[in-house]
């Protein structure tokens, strides 16, 4: 340990560590940034399964107040009930979306008044309103139902929309530091003429590699550890079996990102345009890789194309063994194509690279 | 054994000869300077010594090694400053010296010494960023020399300074090769060369077109002296009389005498007792700089 301690790469090492903790922005967009978006989606879109039906209730209906105890329970569940003695104010409140529907009974006919501005809500509200009028119905008759309906998820009972998001939102935050990071450093040294200067010192290529590899790991790792923290302290976020498969999952992926972002330093002439560049390929492979949201509405020909990109394969490896519950596995297919990438691009950027700017 | 030696070095950029056929040879601890205006190709030269560049023909050997491909053997018996302030990015002094110190297998109570003998000791804790051009460029130094060097180039390190910070430097500079360390040394600057080197080569449109110690530099250039003489000790007309002048002209700032013989005049201006004010201007390194590579302007 001592000895590594006095050693170049340990040296270059803490020096890019530290540049690095030091520059707010880089930790702002490595870390923080990504976490914004997981309080966003964990936090607001989270809540949306039990967003309730907003239902006034005109006048009496005995159908809804005559229900048995655990009938009602089940209407509480989906509906809000509001009561109101004035028809025509409630229908105004539903025209406006200040509430979802407005239900009267007239005689034995229960009349619901809906607005089809949320079509799922309107849905819901259809479907639900029969199912109890239809139960209603069954219980007048006095005579038990033959058939009987049972629903039953596929998915563990934890699967929440956190479970989808972390994943996602974490192969972002790992491409974006990882490809940011060794395009800014790669363009940064080199117009400092950093790199001239440590070519000229008893250090190898590889030694100076070494060291920016081990901080960008080192920091795709903490950045790991602080979105399963947070996924699983503030919103519920529950891993499954194989989740430790992620680790070398983010290991290969940083790897793969890395060297994108050296194809974007060896592309451009000045740090900004490093920057940019990394940008312009991280942010929109972000979005076709269903790091946002989930890809399987779209259509099939953009689901291709997300096949060629290497955070849509890090991004099905880690939803496959962090939250689906898969095997270790799962992910060695996406490892595979994600070291092929990483291989394949540092080539290209190995090829492209240029000591100097000029 | 010279500490360098080319032959022949020369460097195309396309049409541009930026190096053209350079020979020099370089002696143990010798303090040499590298002058020229900008873009004569001292840098390219350099880069080539240093072999951070390939030549595309001649020869180099530093301390007896070639240079080219890079070899390890070299690298910790050279040190260099590069002419931009290569620094990782925000760090503090010390641990500029120190990271860099590491790169070497030089310990830390050195690296922190060479902080304190650039005159940065009280400024160890400040980022690189937020020091001034001088001390940044104190900082670069003492990173070339940190790991004790044989031999050090230095790449106009005193460029873009204003001028007591770079008075200053030149301090720290001259005492570089006190204990027999071979230093090369760019500039644009001639009174820098004049003070500081033992031999300056004069370099333009990638050619050394002299290489000598200042004054003999001078000496060759054969300018006449000029001796300026207080108002009203002197009309022109009879400092004209005075035997080796060749030429005068007077202006309110007294008369100015144009000699080949400077010891002669003086002694006729001290029988006719005129010596109060007088000042006596000979060439310069600037005439020697200016004759070899023309007045004209040059961006």
């Amino acid at each position: 340990m001592k000895a590594l301690q006095h050693s170049p790469f340990w040296a270059l090492s803490v020096a890019i560590l530290r540049g690095f903790l030091r520059d707010r922005a880089a930790v702002f967009f490595a870390v923080v940034f990504p976490l914004m978006f997981l309080v966003l989606f964990g936090g607001i879109l989270g809540n949306q399964d039990q967003s309730k039906v907003d239902l006034i209730q005109v006048g009496a209906v005995p159908l809804v107040d005559g229900l048995p105890k655990d009938a009602r329970a089940a209407f509480r569940q989906t509906f809000e009930v509001e009561h109101a003695k004035d028809r025509a104010a409630a229908l105004e409140k539903v025209r406006k979306g200040d509430a979802d529907v407005a239900v009267e009974q007239r005689g034995d006919r229960l009349v619901a008044h809906y607005t089809q501005t949320d079509q799922v809500k309107a849905a819901v509200t259809q479907g639900t309103l029969r199912a109890f009028v239809d139960g209603a119905n069954v219980a007048a008759t006095g005579q038990p139902p033959t058939y009987s309906f049972a629903a039953e998820r596929v998915e563990d009972e934890s699967l929440s929309v956190i479970q989808f998001v972390t994943p996602g939102l974490l192969g972002w935050a790992v491409a974006m530091s990882a490809a940011f990071g060794s395009a800014a450093t790669l363009q940064g040294w080199r117009q400092s003429k950093l790199l001239r200067r440590l070519q000229l010192a008893p250090v190898g290529t590889g030694t100076i590699v070494a060291a920016r590899v081990a901080v960008t790991l080192l920091v795709a790792f903490g950045q790991l550890a602080i979105f399963l923290a947070l996924g699983a302290a503030a919103f519920g976020l529950t891993l499954t079996g194989s989740w430790w498969m992620a680790i070398p999952l983010v290991a290969v992926g940083t790897l793969c990102f890395m060297a994108i972002g050296l194809l974007a330093g060896a592309l451009a002439k000045t740090t900004e345009g490093a920057v940019n560049l990394a940008n312009f390929l991280v942010l929109p492979m972000a979005f076709l890789s269903g790091s946002f949201f989930p890809l399987d509405g779209a259509p099939a020909w953009l689901q291709r194309l997300s096949d060629l990109l290497p955070l849509k394969h890090f991004n099905s490896g880690m939803l496959d063994v962090m939250v689906r519950g898969e095997g270790p596995a799962a992910a060695l297919a996406p490892l595979g194509i994600l070291a092929g990438f990483a291989v394949v691009v540092t080539l290209l950027a190995a090829r492209l690279f240029r000591w100097e700017t000029t | 054994m010279s500490a360098i030696h080319v032959t022949g070095l020369t460097k195309r950029y396309g049409d541009l000869v930026a190096v053209d056929a350079v020979s020099l040879d370089v002696a143990e601890g010798e303090f040499v300077g590298v002058l020229g205006p900008n873009g004569a190709g001292k840098t390219t030269l350099l880069e080539m010594v240093e072999g951070l560049r390939r030549p595309d023909a001649g020869g180099v050997e530093v301390l007896g090694e070639p240079v080219w491909p890079r070899n390890p053997r070299l690298q910790p018996r050279i040190g260099v400053q590069l002419q931009a302030s290569s620094f990782f990015e925000r760090l503090t002094a010390r641990e500029q010296i120190r990271t860099f110190a590491s790169l070497y297998g030089v310990g830390q109570t050195t690296a922190d010494g060479w902080l304190e003998r650039v005159g940065l000791a009280d400024k160890a804790g400040s980022r690189v960023e937020d020091l001034s051009g001088g001390q940044a460029q104190r900082l670069s130094i003492a990173c070339a020399l940190v790991h004790d060097p044989e031999l050090v180039f230095l790449d106009e390190p005193t460029a873009a300074l204003d001028p007591q910070a770079r008075r200053n430097l030149w301090d720290l500079l001259s005492s570089i090769n006190d204990s027999g360390r071979t230093v090369v040394l760019t500039t644009h600057y001639m009174d820098e060369a004049e003070v500081l080197c033992d031999r300056v080569a004069v370099m333009d449109h990638g050619r050394i077109l002299q290489f000598d110690t200042p004054a003999a530099l001078v000496r060759g250039l054969d300018a006449p002296a000029r001796i300026r003489v207080a108002p009203g000790a002197l009309t022109a007309e009879q400092a004209g009389a005075i035997p080796g002048v060749t030429e005068t002209r007077a202006d309110v700032d007294g008369v100015v005498l144009v000699t080949r013989d400077p010891a002669a005049v003086i002694g006729a201006l001290a029988a006719g007792d005129h010596l109060d004010g007088v000042t006596v201007q000979t060439g310069t390194l600037e005439d020697v700089f200016l004759s070899l590579t023309g007045r004209e302007y040059r961006a």
